[in-house]
């Protein structure tokens, strides 16, 4: 496992497609082709340089057939929003292994305009289709959002603690040009909003956007001589982990292990404890998760996290900057957030983000896949330690 | 009882379906390990022993978590709020319900609240819904 992680591996070229939103001129094979091109100029690599291509979404060979690359080594897994951040576990692996040396990992989906897109459809011979599909608990809002109220009972919090998260994130994308909902709102304003699924109302959902992204993966010795070698970013420890397709069978309702086990595992990998982290991306397809995330990955205790949002800690200037584009709440979110998570920090990393932290040396990284199905974790530096 | 999804059974929970349209709750335990488990499977969930057996449940259990989704799509009725609600099992399963018998407000949905199951038709099927009972909360 040595060679995989420790700064071995590097992210030369990241890139989200040029526009992102409402773009109902691009196919979903569109998006990822886009991003691609974008991440390999941003590398200063040609498709010719990749010979590992891996997605989640189409089959890789979809994606690299329709780009005229020739792929020695592919990988499609599959759980869900976070299956990015396995996808850069993978390819580091393959890597370190000699299975390839250059990998583009892509994502793109219409996940507003639908355009090129299949049809939604649940399977209702499945295990979800059977117990859970016939009682409403297909669509996310009405699924991913199931646990959250028992997860507030038990700590003594409330939907204000929902609400603060969305204050907190909106207060970053109000800055951020590319961001889909960009008005500054207060915890009022959320609380009164539009009701979805109590006890969620519409901004402590997602947005609902079309775009893509897309990453390239080299060992670091390479990326030295590579143009985009100057702004690489390294890989110093990930993990994964995963339970079930059905929410309702989750090992804990107010906790999910998968987030304990990857990012255990991630923090391990990395030698790198909480106090080094610099910067946090935590996947918010609903504003219950930044809460789940910050007690599970162990950056607060337990029944703490509502009050570190809401005491400013994941804010401008605070001790712990999070979803610094503004979130799957606010910057964008296809269907699968986990590339854009990545892609922020990477740029945070870098130093371009639209809405810059200062000296962002570490960041973490951590995914949720389906609804508490899977977890994905990363923990990546601007320098090779 | 609003419309939806049909569920369509499988082989292995084809007695979890003949059960519901029987008025029982049939779940399954484990000759080995003794755990009563769900979904149904013909293998224990947590020991992978293959000497299980159904078993008709009392249906009593405690309001675990929800949300009152005011947007259910088609083929559930839209503008129809409807309950969707986590249900622990006595026997300790927990499963994916609907709350019936009370108005979708939260002040009517105690957590830990104890309910019981009742069964509602749903196409060719039998839904295992659940009501609250009288019990006090244990």
């Amino acid at each position: 496992m040595t060679g995989m992680h420790g700064g071995r591996i590097a992210i030369v070229g990241a890139s989200e497609t040029t526009e992102i939103g409402v773009l109902p001129d691009r196919s979903m094979i569109q998006l990822h082709a886009e991003a691609a091109l974008n991440a390999l100029a941003d590398a200063g690599l040609s498709a010719a340089d990749v010979d590992g291509v891996s997605t989640a979404g189409p089959m890789a060979l979809e994606v690299s057939h329709h780009l005229g690359i020739t792929p020695r080594w592919l990988d499609g897994t599959n759980v869900g929003g976070c299956s990015f951040m396995l996808l850069v576990r993978h390819a580091a692996a393959a890597i370190a292994s000699g299975a390839a040396d250059v990998v583009l990992v892509t994502h793109g989906e219409s996940g507003r305009s639908r355009v090129g897109a299949g049809p939604r459809r649940p399977n209702l011979a499945s295990p979800q289709g059977q117990f859970e599909a016939p009682f409403g608990a297909v669509v996310p809002y009405a699924t991913f959002t199931v646990p959250a109220i028992r997860f507030l009972h038990e700590r003594g919090l409330t939907r204000r603690d929902l609400a603060e998260v969305v204050v907190a994130q909106r207060e970053w994308a109000v800055d951020n040009p590319r961001a889909f909902r960009r008005k500054p709102i207060t915890v009022e304003q959320v609380l009164e909003g539009p009701p979805i699924a109590f006890p969620f109302t519409r901004d402590m959902c997602c947005v609902v956007t079309d775009a893509g992204g897309a990453l390239v993966l080299t060992s670091a010795e390479r990326a030295a001589d590579l143009p985009g070698g100057a702004h690489a970013v390294y890989l110093l420890g990930s993990g994964e982990s995963a339970e079930g397709p059905l929410v309702s069978q989750m090992d804990d309702v107010d906790s999910f292990g998968a987030f304990r086990r990857a990012s255990a595992e991630a923090l391990a990998t990395a030698a790198v404890s909480h106090a080094d982290i610099d910067h946090l991306m935590a996947y918010d397809a609903f504003a219950h998760l930044p809460l789940y995330m910050l007690e599970d990955i162990g950056f607060v205790g337990r029944g703490e996290s509502g009050a570190f949002i809401a005491d400013g800690n994941t804010r401008k200037g605070g001790k712990l900057p999070m979803n610094t584009n503004g979130g799957g709440l606010s910057y964008t979110h296809t269907g699968m957030y986990g590339m854009f998570a990545i892609q922020e920090a990477v740029r945070q990393l870098r130093g371009e983000a639209a809405v810059q932290v200062p000296g962002v040396e570490i960041s973490f990284v951590q995914g949720v896949g389906l609804f508490f199905g899977a977890a994905g974790s990363l923990v990546l530096s601007s320098r090779q330690p | 009882m609003a419309d939806g999804a049909v569920p369509v059974p499988t082989p292995e929970t084809a007695p979890f379906w003949a059960g519901t349209l029987a008025g029982e709750l049939r779940i399954q335990q484990c000759n080995s390990c003794g755990k009563h488990y769900f979904y149904p499977r013909p293998f224990c969930r947590y020991c992978q022993s293959r000497d299980v057996a159904w078993r008709a449940v009392s249906g009593r259990g405690r309001l675990v978590s929800y949300v009152i989704n005011y947007l259910p799509l088609p083929p559930a009725k839209p503008n129809e709020p409807q309950i969707i609600a986590l249900v622990e099992l006595d026997e300790g399963p927990r499963m994916m319900t609907n709350i019936v018998g009370v108005s979708p407000d939260p002040v009517n949905l105690p957590l830990d609240g104890r309910v019981r199951v009742d069964f509602e038709p749903r196409g060719d099927q039998a839904l295992p819904v659940f009501r609250f009972t009288e019990e006090a909360t244990r």
